[in-house]
């Protein structure tokens, strides 16, 4: 039982083709230098080394011409909503993201691997006795028309790599891009955010780098004139004649013109014009129109701003110009489209949610007039699996953690749409699964729950939402606290009627269970948590799946952060 | 970014320098460049930086996730004491193993991302950050009894849910049997 291609199927596509494309590039750029008759000389020179330099030239114009669309976001989400294809792959624009940065990573090494060896070759050819094949040209042309872009014996090809154009701009963009490498780590990514934020500004530096690279035009072939009149085959060795012989004029030889511009200069008007929309939305008015404290450092924002209108489980990035002007905060929104306000909660787990706590007055006890609030633009709101949600006549929602936020949204909207018997909501049974350490920091969330449950209870469908709270972080002092109120109408902790459960879930048992419910359905399966929890789920939805186009099907959707 | 600890930025850049510094070297060994030696000096440098850097140190505020298979080289490296516990000793030595990489090109990147971890380091070891191992899990055994091995599956008070159901349909008659446990 497993139907993996439902849930796989597009995004292997996807890989597959920009492996074709990286391999079909590379092939054909590397036979072309490898064979061509424009540099056969240049070969003289350098051999291998040469298709081995551009050939992975050729990967990396393509690959830095997609890295910059998956993070345009404002243009992911108008793509989105108008086409309505392809949705879930859009999702993974950040994996796709960094698939290629490992790309772009690999083909640098390579091509700076090929370059060493090219320098030093162009270095030994110029130190060559006179009277060899490759000492003459290497001695060819003191105007445009040489073939060895180093003219000097005497140096060496440090200083070469540090006085060209194209040796100079090429160190610059590698470094910038080890920069953003190490700061992408996961621990630095997840730990220090600010310095991934920042180091990874110096994408700029790399895509200037990038377009002046080859200006200095120091690859170079035979040109088509020089090809017409110089046969190469047949004047190879009779270079001690060249220019007294009428077959066998000097060979001219010209570089190549840049090329790169032409692949990257969409990509990057494209991003710009991401930056401007951000920009322009950064500066339409939010006003912040209540601030609550929650317990456990929880910090509620509910805001308005002109114009804006969300979906479920959408996000939002925030950033307070009184707290940092470059500082841009990505925040799932908690409340519903149909409430008159937008929401987040935040929860204060750095500097920067800290530094919004206290202004935002939320250590201070006392009512405070609105005029004291700090001014906060919000830019979004972007878009995430969970719009998905209403698709589907079953979904099984699990949220890990902080990862039940994007819930507090759904869930609430699914009760409005339920309450006003919206046509559009095709679901009709939710399994809800709440897994954390301790409650505590979520209380806000459990409140959410209650009023929820007793809601359901007062229109008679209790069955509607069955959720199922798992308090993973048990131990021996609370077990007992439960033995002794095992009769309680209520839970003890969450004050809900479902009681809560301790430990893990059994994954098999609820798919099965779900399975055997839902026989003919397509389950949407969302999950906003870890990826170990990410891995299980995808398995379990796999494994549950019927191969059977009429069977049951489990559809597993993640968000991502 | 006052809650940031640079070592661990350093940590990363120093060890992608000393991969750099190794690949650097073996082209250079391998092309049999001129000056070739200082590329085998790279290849060198290269493997002492990396074994040093594998250890990822503690954190001071949450937990730190080990790189795998750092237990042997952490304990080597705890072994020297201060020499690899304080950062100036760091700073200044992978400035010092960056300076011959410079006279040849395969290693001259190795060289500059040795120097921008050295620098990376300094600020660390002016924050008085400093390197210390990770020590192993220590595993919760004050909380759970010291006859329970492993946490049950289904754990107490309750019996298991189908358990629970069954009782419930049968009408919650007389007390339910909680089985207790030491």
């Amino acid at each position: 039982m497993g139907n993996w291609l439902v849930n796989e199927g597009v995004s292997i596509f996807v890989i597959l083709v920009w492996l074709g494309i990286n391999a079909f590039l590379f092939v054909n750029y590397f036979n072309v230098y490898e064979a061509g008759n424009k540099f056969y000389y240049t070969r003289e020179l350098l051999g291998s080394a040469l298709a081995w330099a551009r050939a992975p030239a050729a990967c990396l114009n393509f690959n830095c011409m997609l890295i910059l669309l998956p993070v345009c976001r404002n243009l992911l989400s108008f793509l989105r909503g108008s086409c309505g294809c392809c949705r879930r792959q859009l999702d993974r624009n950040i994996s796709f993201h960094k698939l290629v940065a490992y790309m772009i990573a690999l083909h640098t090494a390579i091509h700076i691997i090929a370059h060493l060896f090219n320098f030093e070759r162009f270095m030994t050819s110029q130190g060559y006795e006179n009277g060899t094949l490759n000492n003459v040209l290497s001695k060819l042309g003191n105007d445009e028309s040489y073939l060895n872009p180093i003219r000097d014996p005497n140096t060496n090809p440090t200083k070469v790599a540090f006085t060209t154009l194209a040796g100079l701009s090429g160190i610059a963009i590698t470094l910038a891009l080890i920069l953003m490498i190490t700061t992408s780590t996961e621990i630095i990514r997840r730990s220090y955010f600010e310095v991934f934020w920042y180091t990874h500004h110096l994408f700029v530096i790399f895509f200037v780098g990038l377009v002046i690279h080859g200006v200095g035009r120091i690859v170079r072939g035979q040109t088509e004139g020089s090809l017409h009149n110089h046969n190469a085959t047949f004047c190879k060795d009779k270079y001690v004649e060249w220019g007294s012989i009428k077959q066998c004029p000097v060979p001219v030889f010209s570089g190549n013109p840049p090329m790169t511009w032409k692949w990257v200069v969409g990509p990057m008007f494209l991003y710009v014009c991401e930056r401007l929309v951000r920009f322009c939305r950064s500066h339409q008015k939010v006003v912040i129109t209540k601030v609550v404290t929650h317990p456990s450092k929880v910090l509620e924002l509910q805001m308005k701003k002109r114009g804006f209108k969300m979906e479920v489980g959408q996000y939002v990035f925030v950033q307070c110009s009184k707290i940092s002007r470059l500082e841009w905060h990505p925040f799932t929104l908690t409340s519903s489209p149909e409430e008159d306000h937008f929401s987040i909660h935040v929860r204060i787990v750095g500097d920067w949610t800290d530094s919004l706590f206290k202004v935002c007055g939320g250590d201070q006890k006392e009512f405070r007039e609105a005029w004291k609030l700090p001014s906060i633009t919000v830019d979004g709101p972007f878009g995430t699996a969970s719009e998905d949600v209403f698709l589907y006549e079953t979904a099984v929602l699990v949220g890990a953690g902080i990862g039940v936020t994007p819930f507090a949204s759904i869930l609430k909207s699914v009760w409005y749409k339920y309450t006003h018997s919206d046509p559009n909501l095709k679901l009709k049974k939710i399994y809800f699964y709440w897994l954390c350490r301790e409650t505590s920091a979520f209380e806000w969330f459990a409140d959410l729950l209650q009023s929820l449950e007793s809601q359901m209870l007062e229109r008679g469908n209790a069955n509607f939402l069955s959720y199922n709270i798992y308090l993973t972080g048990w131990d021996e002092n609370q077990a007992t606290h439960f033995a002794m109120h095992h009769e309680a109408q209520t839970d003890v902790i969450t004050g809900l009627k479902q009681k809560t459960l301790y430990g893990r879930p059994n994954w098999e048992n609820e798919f099965k269970n779900i399975a055997t419910n839902h026989p003919s359905t397509n389950v949407g399966v969302f999950l906003c948590g870890p990826q170990a929890l990410a891995k299980t789920l995808n398995k379990m939805s796999i494994a549950h799946s019927s191969a059977d186009p009429r069977g049951v099907h489990f559809i597993f959707n993640k968000e991502n952060f | 970014m006052g809650q940031i600890e640079w070592a661990m930025w350093a940590n990363e850049q120093a060890l992608a320098s000393g991969l750099i510094l190794l690949i650097g070297g073996v082209v250079g060994v391998a092309g049999q460049f001129r000056d070739w030696e200082f590329a085998a000096y790279g290849v060198a440098a290269g493997v002492f930086v990396i074994l040093l850097e594998y250890p990822r140190g503690k954190r001071r505020k949450g937990t730190t996730m080990e790189r795998p298979g750092q237990w042997l080289l952490a304990a080597v490296v705890k072994l020297f004491g201060p020499l690899t516990r304080n950062y100036y000793v760091r700073a200044i030595l992978h400035a010092c193993l960056a300076v011959p990489g410079g006279f040849i090109l395969p290693t001259v990147l190795g060289t500059v991302n040795l120097g921008i971890a050295s620098l990376i380091y300094l600020l660390a070891a002016f924050r008085k950050e400093e390197w210390r191992p990770i020590q192993a899990v220590q595993t919760q055994k004050g909380h759970v009894g010291k006859s329970i091995h492993q946490p049950p599956t289904n754990p107490p008070p309750r019996p298991p849910a189908e358990h629970r159901r069954k009782q419930m349909d049968d009408g919650r008659t007389g007390a339910i049997e909680v089985t207790a446990t030491p």
